[in-house]
Order: C-alpha cells, then sequence, then structure tokens
C-alpha cells in the first residue's frame, strides 16, 4: 500500500485527489471482501450451501438497497439518518392499509410514495431553510418511527397474499438469488450510471466538493439536493415495503437501526462523510462485506448482540481509518519537505486499518 | 427586541453586533418555554384538578428530573458544536453497572460514584475520539451508542435488577424527599446550578462556548481545542451516568434495554432549549426548561386521552420545530440588520 498511482481509473481524480498515497479505498475494501468470501467458502461449513447465500443476499437487499441513494446523498455533502424510521413507517402503513383492506396492488405503491412525501420533508427542511442534515434528520428519525408507531400500534399484520410474500422471500429457480435482487440490480445500475457517467453525478461530486464553486458554476445545488432527498425517501420506502414481504411481518419497529447499517456500509465502502468523494463500487463492496462478516458471525454463533457491536466497531474505524492516515501522512509529509529529500522518496506504509 | 436594536452598534461592526442579536432573540426562548409551560400546565389544571396537587407536581418533577440531568450534559457537548448520541447506551450500561453493585447489599453512594465514573470513562473514549480523530462526532457517537448497547446486551444478557434487590435507602433516594420535592429534582437542580455556574463564569465553561461559536477563531487564539471537547464529552458521560444511577433508584427495574433511544428524547429537549445544534449558543437551564416541557407534554397526553404512544412523533416534531424556528428567526434578525446597516451606510 504505497506509491501514488496517477490517473489510474475514471475516478481517480476524485478518488485519489486527498487520499493522495493511498491506494483508493473502495478497492481495497473489495479485495476484503473477496477475500472474505474465500474464507467462507473454503473454511466454513455450510458457507457456500445455496440456503444460506440466498439468507446471505437476502438479508442485505433492505441495506443494499437505501445504499444506492445514500451514497449520492453522502457524496453531495448531506446525509439522512431517517431512513431506517422512513422504512418503519411504510412497513406500518402497509401492515395498517392491509388490515383497512386495501388491495396490495395500491396500497405498494401508496408506500413508495409516502416514502417520497418524508424524503421530500427533509429535502424542503435542508434546502429551503438552510438547517443541517443531520439535525433535520434525527428530528425525522424520531418523527417517522412516532408515526409508524401511531398508525400501526404494538400489532403486528402477517397475512400479506402467499404470491406477494413469495416475490418478497422466493428465489430464481435453484439459484441462491432472490427476486428482489433482480430490482436491486436494475437500481444498482441506474444508480452507477447516474453518478459516475451523467452531469448529475458530476454535479453531486461538485456541490461536495465545494458547494459554493458549484453555484457559481450554474449547478442548481438546492433542487439536486432535494430530489436527492426525495429519492433516498423513496427508496427508503421501497425497502419498508422489501422489508416486510420478505419476513412476512408488518411491524412498527421493522428496520430499526437500518440507517447505522447503512451510514457504516457506506463510511466503509470509502465514501468520505464530508463529500465530495466515493464510487458506487465502493458502497456494494461495503454493504456485502458488512452483510457477509454478518452472516459469518452468525454461522460461527455469534449472539446478535456482539454483531452490533462489530458493526458498530467497523463504522468508528471506517471514519477513523482514513483521516487518522491522512493525518499521519501530512504530518510526515511536513517533515519531509522540512528536511528536502529528491522526489524518490516512498510514501510511508499506512496500514489499511 | 426594538429596545435592544435600537441602540445596536452593529452599524459599524456588522457581524458581532448580528451575533448578539441573535443571542438576545434566542435568550427570549427561555421566556417562552416558560410561557408555554405555564399554558399548558394551567390548561391541564383546568381540566384535571388532580394535575397540579402536592403528588401530581411531585409527579411532573420527578419525571423531567433524570431527562434535565442527562440533557444538561448534552447541553455542553452542544455548545461546543458536537453532539453526543450515546447517551441512552451509558445510561443503561451505567444504571446496570450500579444496580449489581447495589444487588450485593453496599453502599449507595458507592453505587452511584461506580455509575457516574463508568459514564465518564465512556465520555473519555467518546470525547477522545471526536477531538483526537477529528471525524463528525454525530457517526462516532452513533457507532459508540451501538458499541456500548451491544456490550451491556453481552454483559446483562437476560439478567435484570427488580426493586426488591436493591437496598431501601437507595430506593427511598429515587421516590421520597420532603414535601413535594423529591430527592431527585433536588440532586438535578444542584447538578443544573453548577453547570450553569460552570459554563457562565469560568474560563473553561466559556471556551465551551468560544470552540462552538467559531472552531478556527478558537484554534488561532491557541484554546486547548481538544482538552475541552473531551472534557464536555466526559462531563455528558458522568451525567448520563448519573442519571443511569437516578433511573435505577426511581424505576428498580434495569435490563439490556434499559435506556434505548433515549439519546433521541435528551437532543430533542436540548434543542427544543435553544441550546442550537451550530454550536456556541444556548444555556443549560434552556435546556433543562426544553427536558421539562417535554416531560410535561408527556404527562399531559394521558390526562387528555390521547395515547403514550405519540410521545416519539411528538418529539421528534418538537425537534423540528425548534431548528426550524431557530433558523426562521435568525433570518429575519439578518435581514433587519443588513437592511439597516444598508440604510446608515
Amino acid at each position: 500500500m504505497a506509491e501514488r498511482r496517477d490517473g489510474a481509473g475514471p475516478w481517480a481524480g476524485v478518488a485519489t485527489a486527498r487520499l493522495g498515497g493511498l491506494v483508493r479505498w473502495d478497492v481495497v475494501v473489495a479485495l476484503l471482501l473477496a477475500a472474505v468470501l474465500v474464507y467462507g467458502f473454503a473454511g466454513v461449513d455450510n458457507f457456500g450451501a445455496t440456503i444460506n447465500l440466498s439468507f446471505l443476499i437476502g438479508n442485505t437487499m433492505a441495506v443494499a438497497l437505501v445504499a444506492l441513494p445514500m451514497t449520492m446523498l453522502v457524496v453531495a455533502g448531506e446525509v439522512d439518518l431517517s431512513v431506517g424510521s422512513m422504512a418503519g413507517l411504510s412497513s406500518a402503513l402497509m401492515g395498517a392499509l392491509w388490515n383497512a383492506n386495501w388491495p396490495i396492488e395500491y396500497i405498494i405503491p401508496f408506500c413508495i410514495l409516502v416514502g417520497a412525501a418524508g424524503g421530500l420533508l427533509n429535502g424542503l427542511l435542508v434546502t429551503r431553510l438552510g438547517l443541517p442534515s443531520l439535525a433535520v434528520t434525527i428530528g425525522t428519525l424520531a418523527a417517522y418511527r412516532g408515526l409508524a408507531q401511531i398508525i400501526l400500534g404494538a400489532n403486528a399484520v402477517t397475512d400479506f397474499p402467499q404470491n406477494y410474500l413469495n416475490l418478497g422471500a422466493g428465489r430464481i429457480g435453484t439459484t441462491p438469488i432472490p427476486y428482489t435482487f433482480v430490482l436491486y440490480a436494475v437500481l444498482l445500475l441506474a444508480a452507477a450510471v447516474t453518478l459516475h457517467a451523467t452531469p448529475i453525478g458530476r454535479s453531486l461530486f461538485a456541490i461536495g466538493a465545494n458547494r459554493e464553486a458549484a453555484y457559481f458554476a450554474g449547478i442548481r445545488v438546492k433542487r439536486l439536493k432535494l430530489v436527492m432527498f426525495v429519492l433516498t425517501g423513496t427508496v427508503a420506502g421501497l425497502a419498508g415495503v422489501v422489508w416486510t414481504l420478505h419476513y412476512a411481518s408488518a411491524r412498527y419497529d421493522n428496520a430499526t437501526g437500518l440507517e447505522l447499517s447503512v451510514i457504516a456500509a457506506v463510511l466503509l465502502g470509502g465514501i468520505d462523510f464530508d463529500g465530495g468523494k466515493g464510487t458506487i463500487g465502493g458502497a456494494v463492496a461495503g454493504v456485502f462485506l458488512l452483510g457477509t462478516l454478518q452472516n459469518l458471525m452468525s454461522l460461527a454463533d455469534v449472539s446478535a448482540q456482539s454483531q452490533i457491536v462489530v458493526t458498530g466497531i467497523l463504522l468508528v474505524i471506517s471514519v477513523l481509518g482514513p483521516r487518522v492516515a491522512r493525518q499521519i501522512r501530512d504530518a510526515v509529509r511536513r517533515r519531509r519537505s522540512a528536511a528536502p529529500a529528491p522526489g524518490a522518496a516512498t510514501a510511508p506504509d499506512i496500514p489499511g486499518t | 427586541m426594538t429596545a435592544v436594536a435600537r441602540r445596536a452598534p452593529a452599524t459599524e461592526i456588522g457581524v458581532p453586533g448580528s451575533k448578539r442579536l441573535v443571542d438576545r432573540v434566542l435568550r427570549i426562548r427561555e421566556l417562552a418555554l416558560l410561557v408555554i409551560l405555564a399554558v399548558l400546565v394551567a390548561g391541564t389544571e383546568v381540566g384535571n384538578h388532580r394535575f397540579l396537587s402536592g403528588q401530581g407536581v411531585k409527579d411532573l418533577l420527578l419525571n423531567a428530573a433524570i431527562l434535565v440531568i442527562v440533557a444538561a450534559g448534552q447541553a455542553s457537548v452542544v455548545i461546543t458544536r458536537n453532539v453526543d448520541l450515546s447517551v441512552g447506551s451509558t445510561l443503561g450500561i451505567c444504571a446496570f453497572a450500579g444496580g449489581d453493585y447495589l444487588r450485593g447489599g453496599g453502599s449507595p453512594l458507592v453505587g452511584i460514584l461506580i455509575a457516574v465514573s463508568l459514564g465518564a470513562g465512556l465520555g473519555v473514549v467518546n470525547g477522545s475520539l471526536v477531538s483526537f480523530g477529528r471525524v463528525p462526532s454525530l457517526v462516532v457517537t452513533l457507532g459508540t451508542l451501538y458499541i456500548i448497547r451491544g456490550l451491556d446486551s453481552i454483559w446483562v444478557g437476560s439478567r435484570e435488577i427488580v426493586a426488591h434487590d436493591l437496598p431501601a435507602g437507595f430506593v427511598t433516594l429515587g421516590h421520597g424527599g420532603p414535601f413535594f420535592l423529591p430527592y431527585l429534582a433536588i440532586i438535578g437542580l444542584a447538578v443544573l446550578i453548577a453547570l450553569a455556574f460552570y459554563l457562565r463564569s469560568y474560563r473553561g465553561g466559556r471556551e465551551f462556548y468560544a470552540i462552538g461559536s467559531n472552531t478556527e477563531a478558537a484554534r488561532l487564539a491557541g484554546l486547548p481545542i481538544r482538552k475541552r471537547i473531551t472534557a464536555a464529552y466526559v462531563l455528558c458521560g458522568a451525567l448520563a451516568g448519573l442519571g443511569g444511577a437516578l433511573y435505577l433508584a426511581r424505576f428498580g427495574n434495569v435490563d439490556s434495554g434499559t435506556g434505548s433511544g433515549y439519546e433521541l428524547t435528551v437532543v430533542s429537549a436540548v434543542v427544543v432549549g435553544g441550546v442550537a445544534f451550530t454550536g456556541g449558543s444556548g444555556s443549560v437551564y434552556g435546556a433543562a426548561l426544553g427536558a421539562l416541557l417535554l416531560t410535561t407534554i408527556n404527562s399531559v397526553l394521558p390526562s387528555l386521552g390521547v395515547s403514550s404512544s405519540w410521545e416519539g412523533a411528538i418529539d421528534g416534531f418538537l425537534l423540528l420545530a425548534a431548528i426550524a424556528v431557530d433558523r426562521l428567526v435568525a433570518l429575519r434578525v439578518a435581514n433587519v440588520l443588513r437592511r439597516r446597516n444598508v440604510r446608515h451606510g
């Protein structure tokens, strides 16, 4: 892990600009994921079984879905902590409307629309009032979960039609791939193209890197951010529907703490919390690294509580790691420029934490 | 407000003047909170005459005391433009630690000390991560929220502490008190006054505000930023620990889920009380009033026939309303000042 790699990859300018001498973080995470997968297939009983792989993918879907728009939001320098509550609200609404005898064909689009509305409220408060997104979405984190509790109380609704439950939990033929993965693949493709191959994506990076400069370059900062918040809310609503069908249970406390997993995965994937840096690929690697680790821990009979500890620690490390590395590098660079050395000097060997 | 504005020297030194005016306006917040609180209590008293009986007042104060203590700690962190989301988990694990000791029949004072020092220790961890790692406090404390809760669950497992296990003197601390003044409220008030005095009149306290209003300026002025931020987190952790001990005394029932989601209530109380997320403004008295308002609303709801499941939503929307109002007032004030500056050339 040394040496600057100038012009590596299409997004090298963005990804390495401030990462400096480090190899791109998202590549490291992808390699880590590959290593964990190899370890799982080779060294852990039952890991490679079709049923286990389908559990792994199925349990990761909600996080994976929400991580897509969250990546774009964090790249633009904002964050949405209310996604877990939004998904819970969508789930509770689904149960309540089903109890009220709505046809499921109407319920699902309606729940997704409510997600969009929740995202719109977040976005309006952030862009029109100029409030910090952290503060706003902590508020809506409490508010949306509260609404979910008002709507459904402590009830659980489980009697959804079987064909829809199959759609949420079933898998394609004998492959370990759940149906929901197809939905995810489509959205993943859309997100990757939008973020990395369209003017919208470039604008998001520009906003995250320097909001003022982006504004003066003619980018409609507020409108774009608003759209991103609506998109995040929409996908969170969708994730609530997917969650409900996958676990065949609509409860107000579904998807509690989803925001932690999503943000941990996104930050782990090398998307900088300050904005302006990151790739969809990194986020995907982060999501599945986290999901695979949790799966492996379950197989090893590690309790759910210990898994929470591991997720929390990974979250802290993934924000702390790059910054500590940068601080060390800055300190080394300062010392080196104080004692002038020829350009042949190699970068310090910083562990990828 | 107009009287303040008329002799504003803001014409020459625009920014500090406007800052001061904004502060004054925000101070009116505490008055407004008092008025809302009074109206709320009076209105409920009209509907339900037992609301303000000796026992009613005692219940109100008992409910508020713990939140006031934890919110005061949180306020000192928010003033430095950081936040500590791990207070709920800290409260839970400290309550169990205190209870685990007291179950053997130990001295209540030692039990409380254990809880407070464990909280302070967790505060050191949070504070060091935030101040030395220079990472966003929200992300770090979101991480420690889950780490501490997870460790708590592993340690506690399915065990729980019930009031029966605790020494009688400790349980009395949680319920009793002279007249209608519970001991908990007296402790809360003492903490509040001490902390307010420190923040107002001591160098360290003033530096909390300085760091919160402009960290870069504080750095250039040579303030010990890392030390102060760590101190704020230690304070917050210790008070969350104290809150845990008092929670144990009051409810006598602690398990691995104690305090889950409490951070949202605490943050709501602090922000509703006028301690802005942007740092450098507000006071612990405001935070305490915010806490009192939230718990009073939650006590009023049942007597108005509203289900207690509204609590979460109300906390959240009040938080949103508070930050939105703060922002609107600040914008309005800034506009007024700018217009006046233009007029005076």
